[in-house]
């Protein structure tokens, strides 16, 4: 499986049915964040055949515990139905997700859509109190305040511009 | 990679820790001091659940005995239950809350990042390199909280103060390792817990001080928990926890 910020996706051209099955799992949006598709989050992980000739669609949750990871793999087996595509979910937990795969694209439109990205790159363990600057998505500003480390997901914090005075979520960087 | 024999009970016993202690704070639930700790406590006991969750997967795989992870939690007896027991202590107040958060994330972060460093297991790695970071979010918000308590109010120092006294005797069982434990270390699963003893309690000091917290002489740590002897409150918690596919058998949402 490969890695990285080509979000992971890969496909063998000279397939059809393969190639159809990427663009329809790739175009599936995210349930809770629906301005962003699976594969602008990187979750997609990849779309293959197996052995026996079927294709499979690989998977990954954010957070250990999201909520939404059955609904994602509910949405893409029902969207590759709805294509007549016949095709198996596959969990993947190795290698283990992170905001570093969410496209250059997939960023943009949290931003367009309200929703801080994430900001720097994952890992590293930040001192108690410590804070980032976290530009507003809204009017740019870098004077915003966190209002609480744990937002309306669990992927996601809560701030506030103390500009533009609008509240706002940022996406956790993981 | 070892034997099942092997690694199934080591990895059930951290399965464990994070089902019991994702259950107490999933108890929290409308009972929070503040709207934003609502969500945190339950953000929390939501990334435990799936911790929990991934490790009895892996570990009802290894096992080969077609058990599901709801077999693991829903219907194993309370001595089957392997978790330490300072992860099954009642919530107490809200300082008892995170000063048990704060004891647990500040072992288990090293510890999952040894294990996705070292592990001989690749879906190991793989649910460490994960829980590694939202440990890191446990211990940044409960190390904070135990902060602003410790060195806050009179009635604060004093909540914080008793919670100490109260925990800390419940973590010395963190660092030991029981047989199973030892058989998956000796196989190259599982870090000795023993070996991350030094980094826990820089980042317990470094919190205290701040907290203006005093670390308790205590003489004789408690255990039991990994051989299945829990505390009286560890059935109170099951009957909670399992009264649904106890009173329906094989129940689904």
């Amino acid at each position: 499986m490969s890695e990285g910020r080509d979000n992971g996706a890969r496909n063998d051209v000279a397939d059809f049915e393969l190639a159809r099955a990427l663009e329809v799992a790739s175009g599936v949006p995210d349930p809770e964040v629906p301005c962003v598709t699976v594969a602008d989050l990187g979750i997609l992980r990849s779309v293959t055949r197996d052995d026996a000739g079927l294709i499979v669609v690989r998977l990954t949750p954010t957070y250990s515990g999201c909520p939404a990871v059955i609904a994602i793999e509910m949405a893409v087996q029902s969207a590759l139905l709805d294509a007549d595509i016949e095709a198996r979910i596959e969990r993947v937990i190795s290698p283990a997700w992170t905001t570093d795969w969410i496209s250059e694209e997939g960023r943009e439109k949290l931003r367009a859509y309200g929703i801080a990205p994430p900001v720097g790159s994952s890992g590293g363990r930040r001192a108690f109190f410590a804070e980032d600057v976290i530009a507003c998505p809204r009017c740019g500003s870098a004077h915003t305040t966190k209002v609480s480390e744990f937002g309306s997901t669990a992927c996601k914090a809560h701030y506030r511009c103390d500009d533009c005075a609008e509240p706002f979520d940022y996406f956790k960087c993981i | 990679m070892a034997a099942p024999e092997t690694c199934v009970p080591a990895i059930l016993e951290i399965a464990d820790d994070c089902l019991i202690l994702g259950h107490r704070l999933s108890e929290w639930c409308g009972h929070a001091p503040i709207l934003e700790e609502e969500l945190a406590l339950a953000n929390m006991g939501l990334d435990l659940l799936g911790q929990a969750s991934a490790l009895y997967a892996h570990a009802g795989k290894l096992e080969g005995k077609g058990r599901s992870e709801d077999d693991f939690a829903f219907l194993r007896r309370e001595r089957e239950y392997r978790n330490c027991l300072l992860v099954e202590r009642r919530n107490g107040d809200f300082a008892h809350t995170m000063l048990r958060q704060l004891y647990f994330a500040a072992f288990m972060q090293p510890f999952w990042r040894t294990v996705a460093a070292t592990s001989s297991d690749e879906t190991l790695r793989g649910i460490a390199a994960k829980a590694e970071k939202e440990m890191a979010y446990h211990l940044r918000h409960s190390g904070e909280w135990v902060i602003r308590m410790g060195d806050g109010s009179d009635e604060s120092a004093a909540r914080m103060a008793d919670a100490v006294i109260e925990l800390h005797r419940y973590t010395g069982e963190l660092f030991m390792a029981s047989p199973a434990r030892a058989a998956a270390i000796a196989d190259g699963l599982l870090p000795d817990p023993d070996t991350l003893r030094a980094e826990w309690d820089e980042t317990v000091a470094t919190v205290f001080n701040a907290a203006k917290l005093e670390l308790p002489e205590i003489r004789v740590m408690q255990k039991g928990g990994r051989d299945g002897n829990h505390g009286e409150d560890m059935g109170h918690l099951l009957a909670e926890l399992q009264f649904m596919q106890r009173a329906y058998p094989g129940h689904t949402w």
